[in-house]
């Protein structure tokens, strides 16, 4: 089953395009790594897939409630224990999974800890706990291992791994090699849009002069 | 949605959250009227609803820019957005967290800060009534220029200034009401007028600030 299909998606950021033609689809129990030196437009490609900004061309289809998206923050609140933060989303994503989310990122010895005394790598595992428990099958990562030692990373594997095999399926934005052998790899490098002068996209302002405001 | 709220809630409760601050504020500015105009009872009595009302719109202000300022800083704003309850309802429901942790406490002091100006014994009733009714519209229109603001650093005077003329129908219909209840005058007209806003406010504005969000989210 197709979870997520992507065709001729142009995207853009500050109104200029930086990835254009992009097209792939994302199949159930599949992981998909995209690559691409920095500045391409990872961070803008998973966005738009988000939802958090308009594609200026292309189509995306996708079931609908079917993505849960993790950015380069974690959403965490400081002040809030590592079991408040999940019950709040596990609460807004209307699942009861804090339990396994909590035993399955390793973070069961600091669920009484406030967010702001954990460690990066301890606040990244707990902003990746949150994806267990949104329940939803499209996972959408941005940089998901940033300082996550080694442990971690696999422990994280595993977890992309499990959510693999229940049916679901993972886009992720990575430098590093998380072990899955099975993820296929998207180099995005040959999608870098075109300048303006040899056909490309000139960005939000050449067709829709309004529609770059509203 | 009742997630969100207990979340703001304890948020604002606990360290660094700012509840109270509002209300000291509001202490603050009352008692520094009568510094100012000088302690003749019949003066301050004269002024005394427009002085606790315009205290009350700016304790409200003054934390105005957390409600989705300190959600963009940390990410969650990005990721209630994606959420599966829509941005309305989030606007909706931190309106609500604002007007609790703010307005709430205004409504609640508000008489013994009266006394502090000579407030007419008949007004009191009014300035509890227009308070209640007038501070929910603060909050609501707050969060339209919080959202207007949200990406900016140091956005916090723009939000003033986008904020305040917004302001000025509840204040003058607000304050109206309270000098009519102090002098006995019919009071129909300023409490259906303020009620009217009020209710406009809560129907139309989330969605303005949702917008508004969205656009600062790209």
């Amino acid at each position: 089953m197709t979870l997520l299909s992507v065709e001729t998606l142009t995207v853009s950021r500050g109104g200029l395009a930086v990835l254009e033609g992009v097209g792939f689809s994302l199949e159930a129990g599949r992981a998909l790594v995209l690559r691409g030196p920095n500045g391409i437009g990872k961070t803008t490609l998973l966005r738009t897939l988000a939802g958090l900004q308009p594609p200026l061309a292309g189509t995306i289809s996708m079931p609908p409630e079917a993505m849960a998206y993790a950015a380069h923050a974690d959403g965490l609140k400081a002040t809030l224990s590592v079991r408040e933060n999940l019950a709040f989303w596990a609460a807004i994503y209307e699942t009861d999974t804090v339990e396994a989310a909590l035993d399955q990122m390793n973070l069961r010895a600091l669920e009484h800890r406030a967010a702001m005394s954990l460690s990066a790598g301890q606040k990244r595992r707990l902003g990746l706990a949150r994806l267990l428990v949104t329940g939803r099958p499209v996972w959408v990562l941005d940089e998901p291992t940033v300082s996550l030692d080694a442990a971690s990373v696999a422990l994280f594997a595993a977890a992309v791994r499990a959510h693999l095999a229940s049916g679901g399926a993972a886009l992720m934005a990575t430098h590093i090699d998380l072990g899955l052998e099975e993820a296929e790899i998207l180099d995005l490098a040959p999608f870098k849009a075109r300048p303006p002068e040899e056909g490309g996209h000139r960005g939000a302002f050449d067709h829709d002069f309004d529609g770059a405001f509203l | 949605m009742i997630a969100l709220l207990t979340r703001d809630l304890r948020l604002a409760i606990r360290a660094g959250g700012g509840f109270g601050l509002g209300l000291a504020f509001f202490l603050i500015v009352v008692t520094l009227v009568p510094f100012g105009v000088g302690p003749q009872g019949d003066i301050l009595a004269r002024i005394a609803s427009g002085i606790l009302w315009l205290g009350a719109l700016l304790a409200c202000l003054l934390s105005l820019d957390r409600i989705f300022a300190l959600d963009y800083e940390d990410g969650s704003l990005d990721l209630l957005a994606t959420a599966p309850i829509p941005l309305e309802a989030v606007v909706t429901v931190k309106a609500l967290a604002h007007w609790i942790t703010t307005g709430l406490p205004l409504v609640l002091a508000a008489p013994l800060f009266a006394v502090l100006l000579h407030l007419p014994g008949p007004a009191y009733l009014w300035l509890e009534v227009s308070l209640l009714l007038g501070t929910p519209a603060l909050s609501v229109l707050g969060t339209f220029g919080a959202a207007l603001t949200v990406g900016l650093k140091r956005g916090g005077l723009l939000l003033s200034l986008l904020v305040l003329p917004l302001y000025v129908p509840t204040l003058i219909f607000g304050a109206e009401l309270v000098r009519r209840g102090a002098e006995g005058m019919a009071i129909e007209v300023p409490l259906t007028m303020l009620a009217g806003i009020t209710a406009a406010t809560i129907a139309l504005v989330p969605f303005a600030s949702a917008a508004a969000i969205r656009v600062n989210l790209r």
